[in-house]
């Protein structure tokens, strides 16, 4: 990867992108689903003060209304739906792989530093944005992929959708952040329609099955 | 009436439909339904002559259809019309103690989801099909759970999980392409088609091969490629019957046209063999798997969702045949394989219907029971399997064409083998369920439709097969054809 001019911007945006990072690595071990929903909010908080730095450093100013959306949905929102949802089952357990910690934190080491190198393998950099923070983006959406599919349970599978699409929307501010407004509203809006859609289906799951865990739905074969 | 005006209204009749759906009685909701669907294919139908005229019309900034587009609106309105036909029929249960409330939210998520499709094929811009079809996911995971059943739920949870993900990995694309666009037009520009082709021979390559690829593991989730395709069989056999037809005929369809687009800039930044092999791979895998999985069906709707795999399939393959008559044969096929599925999902759902079961081992004799449905059945499998005279034997005839006049000789004829195998196991299972002597239960069941409005539904879609495949309207050849020459450098 040809190395981005150096500026404030470009180690600004990674040391975001890094922290971000960082909290996905938290999600992917914690053992409490309330303390996954905590961490999915600070890790939006991380990708709203990411928009907030683009418009100031960018000059956008629609970027100020974009994070204010992402602030109230992302940071406030969504968390708080959840936890309303999690406070009415009796599950607070993350259900997943016997694995300890040690092991989930290397696996989740592995996978993003493929994720990282890999990016960097296929050259596709730029000398004026910092392609680090989007390495480090896909990253992210790789440990988000192995949330959904290590952890079993409804809670844990949805944070790492939402999570992943943190993960893109650090990709889509460092790289395409001249993305007219209308558009990163239009990905909000469908965020909120998918995070409430998730939580009709989570909702309808436990009451069928009288549990977030996904281990009885595999009557569907063949 | 101008073309913007139409294209305006195509975009919100819907909507407002389903809205109103939700609020009404149940009758009027089934009526506004029906007219919705109809007013909805007319509408794209007035509309072939303008786009046939100057390639492409556009209604402000965010409304835009092209011959591509107006290819795959004509089916999926099409279809809406007949489905919505089919939803009066599905619904009628009188025996059943589901309620009218339950059939007005059924009517508002029908027209919802529609809606979401037509919006998808008609917006302008990458990103915003992006926003369109992740709508059509979340709705028709709605759509799927609606009947609250333990199957139900879990098909629901797992396409809604698998979809999401997959246009997780979408929406990467579609940002690596607008990065790619960057190096050309600056950091803020225009996401429209036109402006992205404009410039899409001068993007960085290697960022192109990276999002195509990206673009067709995405969206492919949607469209049902091998490995990403688990979702389908589950989504399909357990949704409601409705939803089964429009998710097979028509939401794959839209996915795959998400893809096309993604192929249009790609073949214009890397030249035509990378996107054709990419494609050709995913084909291939496709089709060879759903070959295997339908010989060993015993559920009457999954065995169609495979089916539906299968045809992707064969798009796929067809794409990567580097000659104009494989691109013609495609985009017939997404029309073929719309008319087909549909009709075949409103036969299959008549038989469920009737046996009240979707296990075919237990489904007999079905075309002495069903004295329309039955033999409609039985000739939408055979349309499916490409029998003329039916649309599809058409276009999988000039696909093949294509693959020999390409020099891509082992990919057609292992497209005809795999096709055949296919073919053996849809007829040797729906003859099985259709003719033979009834069993147990099954004895005492009346002769009868349960609903003609479902038998006027596959009627339609046979008529729809019948004319495509032995005249197609001369202004629908002259649109397939410049849609053919957008996907063709």
């Amino acid at each position: 990867m040809q190395a981005p001019a150096p500026s404030s911007f470009a180690d600004i945006s990674d040391v975001i992108a890094i922290f971000v990072l960082l909290t996905e690595f938290a999600m992917f071990r914690a053992p409490l689903l309330r303390s996954q929903l905590k961490l999915y909010a600070v890790q939006s908080l991380l990708v709203t003060v990411l928009a907030g730095f683009l418009a100031t450093s960018h000059h956008i100013s629609e970027l100020y209304l974009l994070g204010a959306a992402s602030f109230l949905l992302k940071v406030l929102a969504v968390p708080y739906v959840l936890t309303r949802f999690l406070e009415r089952t009796e599950m607070s357990l993350v259900t997943g792989p016997s694995l300890g910690a040690a092991s989930m934190t290397l696996i989740a080491i592995a996978t993003s530093a493929f994720g990282f190198f890999t990016m960097d393998a296929t050259k596709v950099g730029s000398t004026v944005l910092p392609t680090t923070a989007l390495a480090i983006s896909i990253a992210i959406v790789l440990v988000a992929f192995l949330l959904a599919i290590m952890r079993s349970d409804v809670v844990s599978q949805a944070i790492g959708f939402l999570s992943l699409e943190n993960g893109v929307s650090i990709a889509s501010l460092v790289v395409a952040s001249g993305l007219p407004l209308i558009i990163d509203v239009a990905f909000l809006f469908d965020l909120l329609v998918a995070a409430v859609v998730f939580g009709l289906l989570m909702k309808a799951h436990h009451v069928r099955a009288k549990t977030l865990s996904t281990a009885n739905l595999d009557r569907l074969k063949g | 009436m101008a073309i913007a005006t139409t294209m305006v209204i195509l975009a919100v009749i819907p909507l407002i439909v389903s809205v109103v759906s939700w609020f009404s009685v149940d009758r009027f909701a089934k009526f506004i339904t029906i007219a919705a669907g109809v007013l909805s294919f007319v509408l794209a139908v007035i509309l072939i002559p303008a786009v046939s005229k100057d390639g492409s019309a556009s209604a402000g900034a965010f409304l835009f259809v092209d011959s591509l587009s107006m290819v795959f609106l004509i089916p999926i309105s099409f279809l809406y019309a007949a489905t919505s036909i089919f939803t009066a029929g599905y619904l009628h249960r009188p025996s059943s103690n589901v309620g009218a409330e339950y059939n007005k939210h059924f009517y508002a998520g029908i027209n919802l989801f529609c809606w979401a499709m037509i919006v998808a094929l008609m917006v302008n811009g990458l990103a915003l099909v992006w926003v369109a079809v992740e709508v059509t996911t979340v709705v028709s995971a709605l759509l799927v759970a609606i009947d609250g059943t333990d199957g139900a739920t879990e098909a629901a949870w797992k396409y809604l999980l698998l979809a999401s993900l997959g246009l997780g990995i979408a929406l990467i694309a579609t940002i690596f392409i607008y990065y790619a666009g960057s190096h050309v037009f600056g950091s803020s520009y225009s996401f429209s088609f036109t402006n992205l082709l404009a410039g899409s021979s001068k993007f960085p390559r290697q960022v192109v091969r990276l999002s195509f690829v990206l673009s067709v593991i995405g969206y492919g989730t949607k469209v049902g490629f091998f490995p990403v395709h688990t979702w389908l069989p589950d989504a399909h056999s357990e949704a409601p019957t409705p939803v089964s037809a429009l998710l097979s005929g028509s939401l794959l369809s839209v996915s795959f046209y998400a893809i096309l687009r993604f192929f249009q800039v790609a073949e214009q930044s890397v030249g035509k063999a990378f996107p054709r092999d990419v494609l050709l791979a995913f084909g291939l895998a496709s089709l060879f798997i759903a070959a295997l999985y339908l010989i060993s069906q015993r559920d009457i709707k999954r065995l169609l969702a495979y089916s539906s795999i299968e045809h992707m399939g064969i798009l796929a393959i067809g794409m990567s045949f580097a000659a104009p008559i494989a691109i013609f044969g495609v985009l017939l096929h997404v029309m073929s394989h719309a008319l087909a599925k549909g009709g075949a999902f409103f036969g299959a759902g008549s038989l469920v219907r009737k046996f009240q079961t979707k296990d075919m081992a237990r489904i007999r004799g079905g075309i002495g029971l069903l004295p329309l449905t039955g033999p409609m059945f039985m000739l939408s499998v055979l349309a499916l399997s490409a029998m003329p005279p039916f649309g599809i034997f058409r276009s999988e005839f000039l696909i093949v064409m294509g693959g020999l006049q390409s020099q891509s000789d082992i990919a057609a004829v292992t497209l005809v083998v795999l096709v055949t195998l296919a073919f053996l196991g849809i007829t040797y299972l729906a003859t099985y369920t259709l003719i033979g002597p009834t069993t147990g239960t099954a004895r005492n069941l009346t002769v009868g439709e349960p609903s003609y409005f479902i038998a006027a539904a596959a009627a339609l879609c046979l008529l729809g097969l019948i004319v495509l495949g032995t005249h197609p309207p001369g202004e629908l050849v002259t649109l397939i054809n410049h849609a053919a020459m957008e996907l063709e450098v």
